[in-house]
């Protein structure tokens, strides 16, 4: 049961990367648009996102679930020593959800709209960044179980070069897949082409930040440079990775759609699992003391049990309903 | 402020604004699907329009009940990893099926909210009694995990760590009926109520409007059912305290001496000092038969405990008077409501009746706060009631004054915004109707 619990932990984090990822990505590319294209990307972001934001941050919370559930050791570590930008990324994810609903629901359009989009916009960015950050930090090596003061234990393992520039290279991947996501959700052509551009801008800032990421790790020895090429798994996927840009560029000129969003998915597919696989079962790198995995942080067999049968029951019923959700607003642009 | 005291007023923030708008989403949808079900069987637009302008209101809500939620998931972690590391294997699997609950609620929602012309009308409807069921299952299993720490079971407790973990016995303790029944009636009375109250009130202003009686008679005859059946539930609740956690129960009734045949004390202001509850009415032998069916029965007072584990009785008192009191006015509220509608017909929706339905709009809200100020105040010392203590639970990491005040502000300015753009979509809506 712990692989089944582990294999729902590592589906939820991926399915949050992608759906909630272009979430967020919607509002770091609103962000970023300019003049005539600002109004026409926030119209296309509110409609697309709105029936399915919910829905998308659930996996947020059942990641949480698994872990204080089955790794509380890995839960409760993380809670203590990346304390503040966990405090920080949860005021984004309030201002965040509440500005986009408000900029819906608010009866009455006038200057307010204006606060909303800048406080969605800005969240969006601050919770990406400080979700990256806290990835980072993660393996930063710099996590201390003991810390001999304030700074060392809650400050030195996020506020370091590595964990930012993994917050940034977050950025530019939540941006990526946004913009993919985004075109098809429009059936302007105008549109349409102003954000097949974006995808393509977004996909090199993606590869420049993550080149950045790698220099980072080198500098602030991570050793993450030395772990990905040690590790065969890890340079075929991002090679494949790297590799199907191409064929999305392709593909998005073409228009295809559905195709598209499919390759962007399997493109975070790789990334993610090329990244994670160089540090499979670690989770937490402890600095001065054994490193947090998943399977030494494992809750007793009992409860992994009862976690894994109530993933597996929850998962008929989320999946087909989550599928229902998508085929109500997602699948009917394409017939139109 | 202590780093402790900031950390618990953090936890009771988050947790007394998450409350709020849970009620609410585990309400509305069945005042809405009541409402749209009128609109598909009689045709009359009115309810139409009722169901459309309370989704748009729900809308807002049901958002920020989610991001507060979310919050709680992490602040459990960021406020009590003491709590969390020996708690999470034991009581994690009822915030699963929560999670699992809530999912789905949030996909349904997603339909119910913007699927209005993109389904058939039936199948809408289905999906907004779906949120309305998902929400009630959601808010059974999370409170679940909050009557295990009254109710510790599914473990043995052998030198500071849990061991021979049974997760059913954990989630289905002893406590699970009480409180998962008391809390689900007291989301029905305390929305219903506000409801009936907004519209009263709207009403009053604008009395030719169809859309608020009709929402007020819906509200009223939802509610009125929970409010009356709500006090039967506190007895079975208050019995069931009284046989598990007595300090509790003679911290609600500020009652210090043990005795056989007490009394019951109705308000009051008890002294920790003097250890005596002073300015209340007291009916000699009700307490005694109240808990525990017999006039003459023991009940424990609070000097029967170490001093060391006395919660803040004052605090909990005060708060257990004001809720039953909010419970009873509600309660023969929705008694004149039902007079009035079979038998005094020209009183119902009369201006004074409206009035008192008007001032009567937050208190089964206030009642949900206190209720809750009882029974987690009640349980201190504790976090695990007579296991682990909330001071060992609590986070090492200092500065907990800024986490509390970074969420004060922003929950502060939640509401007030959240109240503002409901007096927009109110305007909105009455120049529509």
């Amino acid at each position: 049961m712990l692989y089944v619990v582990i294999f729902f932990l590592l589906v939820s984090v991926y399915l949050y990367c992608l759906l909630g990822g272009a979430d967020f990505g919607a509002g770091i590319v609103e962000l970023t648009a300019r003049g005539a294209s600002k109004e026409r990307t926030k119209n296309l972001v509110s409609e697309s996102m709105a029936p399915i934001w919910e829905a998308n941050h659930m996996w947020l919370i059942i990641t949480v679930v698994i872990l204080f559930n089955a790794f509380p050791a890995i839960y409760t570590q993380v809670s203590i020593s990346l304390y503040i930008p966990l405090i920080l990324l949860l005021i984004g994810i309030v201002l965040r959800g509440t500005a986009f609903t408000f900029r819906h629901y608010d009866a009455i359009k006038d200057d307010s709209q204006k606060v909303y989009s800048r406080i969605f916009a800005y969240s969006s960015l601050i919770v990406t960044f400080f979700f990256g950050l806290i990835i980072g930090a993660l393996i930063s090596g710099k996590i201390t179980a003991k810390p001999g003061n304030f700074i060392e234990g809650y400050i030195t393992p996020w506020l370091n070069i590595f964990s930012i520039s993994v917050g940034i290279f977050l950025c530019t991947l939540f941006s990526f897949i946004a913009s993919v996501y985004l075109i098809g959700d429009s059936t302007e052509e105008s549109i349409r082409k102003e954000f097949i551009i974006k995808a393509k801008h977004t996909t090199i800032a993606m590869v420049i930040s993550g080149g950045i990421v790698f220099i980072a790790s080198f500098i602030e020895k991570a050793d993450l440079v030395v772990q990905f090429f040690s590790h065969p798994v890890s340079i075929t996927l991002i090679i494949i990775a790297t590799l199907v840009l191409p064929v999305l560029w392709i593909t998005l000129g073409k228009g295809l759609i559905w195709f598209s969003r499919v390759i962007a998915g399997a493109q975070l597919l790789f990334i993610l699992g090329g990244f994670y696989a160089i540090y499979f079962p670690t989770i937490v790198k402890i600095k001065d003391g054994a490193n947090l995995t998943l399977f030494n942080s494992a809750a007793p067999d009992v409860t992994l049990n009862y976690l894994g049968w109530a993933l597996i029951i929850g998962s008929f019923i989320i999946f087909p309903s989550l599928f229902y959700l998508l085929k109500i607003f997602k699948f009917k642009t394409e017939e139109e | 402020m202590t780093d402790f005291l900031a950390a618990r007023s953090t936890m009771a923030l988050s947790l007394g604004f998450h409350i709020i708008f849970a009620c609410i989403g585990m309400t509305m949808p069945f005042l809405m699907v009541i409402s749209h079900w009128f609109w598909l069987k009689r045709k009359d637009e009115v309810y139409l329009k009722l169901t459309k302008a309370w989704s748009k209101g729900v809308a807002i809500f049901f958002a920020i009940g989610a991001v507060s939620g979310t919050a709680l998931s992490f602040e459990l972690g960021l406020l009590w990893p003491g709590f969390m590391k020996h708690a999470g294997p034991i009581i994690g699997m009822p915030f699963s099926w929560e999670g699992t609950a809530f999912f789905v609620e949030a996909i349904f929602i997603g339909i119910f909210l913007y699927g209005w012309n993109k389904v058939n009308p039936y199948v809408h409807w289905i999906s907004g009694l779906l949120v309305g069921i998902s929400g009630i299952i959601s808010g059974i299993f999370v409170v679940c995990a909050n009557a295990w720490m009254n109710a510790p079971a599914g473990f043995d407790w052998v030198n500071g760590e849990a061991v021979n973990i049974d997760p059913f016995a954990a989630m289905f303790n002893p406590a699970w009926v009480s409180q998962t029944s008391h809390m689900t009636i007291a989301a029905f009375v305390a929305t219903s109520f506000a409801v009936a109250g907004l519209h009263a009130f709207l009403l009053l202003k604008n009395r030719e409007n169809k859309i608020h009686r009709k929402a007020i008679i819906i509200a009223l005859s939802f509610g009125s059912i929970f409010a009356v059946l709500q006090p039967l539930s506190g007895d079975y609740s208050a019995k069931d305290v009284a046989k598990r956690q007595p300090i509790k129960l003679a911290s609600m009734e500020g009652h210090f001496k043990t005795e056989k045949g007490a009394g019951l004390t109705i308000g009051g202001i008890p002294n920790e000092q003097t250890e005596t509850t002073k300015f209340g009415i007291k009916i000699p032998y009700l307490l005694s038969f109240l808990a525990y069916g017999n006039f003459n029965s023991e009940v424990k007072g609070l000097d029967d405990f170490p001093r060391g584990n006395w919660p803040p009785v004052l605090i909990v008192h005060l708060a257990f008077q004001i809720m039953v009191a909010c419970g009873f006015i509600l309660a023969a509220l929705g008694i004149f409501f039902w007079i009035f509608r079979f038998k005094w017909k020209d009183k119902l929706l009369s201006k004074r009746f409206l009035m008192i339905t008007a001032i009567c709009t937050p208190l089964g809200f206030i009642a949900v706060e206190a209720g809750w100020i009882v029974t987690e105040v009640g349980r201190q010392p504790w976090a695990i009631y007579n296991i682990l203590k909330t001071v060992d639970s609590v986070t090492p990491v200092p500065g907990q004054v800024f986490h509390f005040s970074a969420f004060l502000v922003i929950y502060t300015i939640l509401s007030i915004v959240a109240y503002w753009l409901m007096g927009r979509q109110i305007k909105v809506l009455d120049r529509e109707g």
